[in-house]
């Protein structure tokens, strides 16, 4: 058990959530023959802690190709959980003629607008992006002027001590323009969040582990359960990558994030599925 | 394209050869715009050839080289692929001449140009 999570337990009003990423059931390629495999790999590692969190994110691209199919096989691995999961999509998810409507069928019920939403837990403001929807040509994701509408309207009134945390599928800062690794008008949002004490914002789409910090916002991504890609600019596209056979497995992960009453930032850690 | 086939002309001897090899190579252009069907091959997240230039009529085939799904679809949704996984392929006719940009709308860094006129 991590000091973190020790604490937690100590600690009133502390608590656990997980997040997921990138699990992409369906894509059976060589650089993962079994994508669906791996995420209940993750799932199994989940349960296998010795202490449960409360509840898990999960950032999209849950699916490959935005099958029925594969949603049912995704769901019937993450409902081992036994917790809440609250997800946003990937552009993975919102590929059907339908643009997302097996999607949003299975996991829209309550959000706002294209699938946005917030909700609270122990005093942690937790916001749901999507930033994958009506991709524009020659450009990143994108959040678009009726989200950040409400996200003005959603933040409005809080107070700054409220902890926020935000999560997207795309990364909500530039990692790397060239393969599109960033979102158009992320600015805005995060100058929405600038006068809160700690913002943390978790993402997923790059399939591998980054962090900054900027002021009061922690940036992270997660690692993918179904397949890595290469670091920005290691290879000629963002493809998935074929690592060494007994490998995969660590380049494959979930992330743990631990609050603690009266500390400002979250306690982030990556946990690969081996080594 | 043209710039290849004109580089070897322009070192030919005599403005009268250079000339028949000119009438000889546009013919040839001509010809086998018409008698191919044009190709554009999505490879590492790129169209390539990322522009491509065909006479009204010509149908264009995408086709996705990639172990990750991408769409062909038009900036003026004048036409839309469905999602192409690994080895999917995709054409369409373009009957008017004009310049018809594209992207990916799962990667919309990746752009393509077909420009369709008379030559």
């Amino acid at each position: 058990m991590s000091l973190a999570k020790a604490a937690t337990l100590d600690e009133p009003g502390g608590f656990t959530f997980l997040q997921l990423s990138d699990s992409h059931v369906g894509f059976n390629k060589p650089a993962n023959p079994d994508a669906l495999g791996t995420l209940k790999e993750a799932v199994d590692k989940i349960k296998a802690m010795p202490s449960r969190p409360t509840f898990y994110l999960h950032t999209g691209d849950i699916s490959h190709l935005s099958k029925d199919s594969e949603f049912d096989n995704a769901d019937q691995v993450m409902n081992g959980l036994n917790a809440p999961v609250f997800y946003v999509p990937g552009e993975h998810d919102l590929l059907d003629d339908g643009a997302g409507k097996a999607y949003f069928a299975r996991y829209g019920k309550g959000s706002k607008g294209a699938g946005w939403y917030s909700f609270d837990q122990n005093g942690v403001h937790f916001i749901g992006l999507i930033n994958v929807a009506d991709l524009k040509p020659g450009g990143l994701g994108n959040l678009g002027a009726e989200q950040l509408a409400w996200l003005a309207d959603d933040l409005r009134g809080r107070s700054t001590s409220t902890p926020i945390v935000v999560f997207a599928h795309i990364p909500l800062w530039t990692i790397y323009a060239e393969w599109g690794w960033g979102t158009a008008d992320s600015a805005q949002a995060l100058d929405l969040l600038k006068r809160f004490g700690s913002v943390t914002v978790l993402n997923g789409h790059i399939h591998q582990v980054t962090q900054k910090v900027e002021g009061h916002v922690a940036f992270h991504t997660a690692r993918a359960t179904g397949f890595p890609q290469p670091a920005p600019g290691t290879a000629p596209s963002p493809g998935p990558i074929k690592v060494p056979d007994g490998q995969l497995r660590k380049y494959l992960g979930i992330t743990d994030v631990t609050f603690i009453q009266g500390k400002e930032q979250l306690a982030i850690v990556d946990i690969p599925l081996a080594g | 394209m043209l710039h290849s086939v004109f580089r070897p002309i322009s070192r030919a001897p005599g403005a009268k050869a250079f000339e028949m090899m000119l009438l000889l190579a546009m013919t040839c252009s001509l010809s086998a715009a018409y008698a191919q069907d044009p190709k554009v091959t999505i490879d590492n997240f790129t169209f390539t050839p990322a522009q491509l230039t065909v006479t009204p009529g010509t149908m264009v085939t995408w086709s996705n080289a990639d172990d990750i799904p991408h769409t062909v679809v038009s900036d003026d949704k004048v036409f839309r692929s469905k999602p192409l996984d690994t080895d999917d392929k995709f054409s369409f006719t373009f009957t008017k001449p004009g310049e018809y940009g594209y992207f990916c709308s799962l990667h919309p860094h990746m752009t393509g140009k077909i420009v369709v006129k008379t030559f």
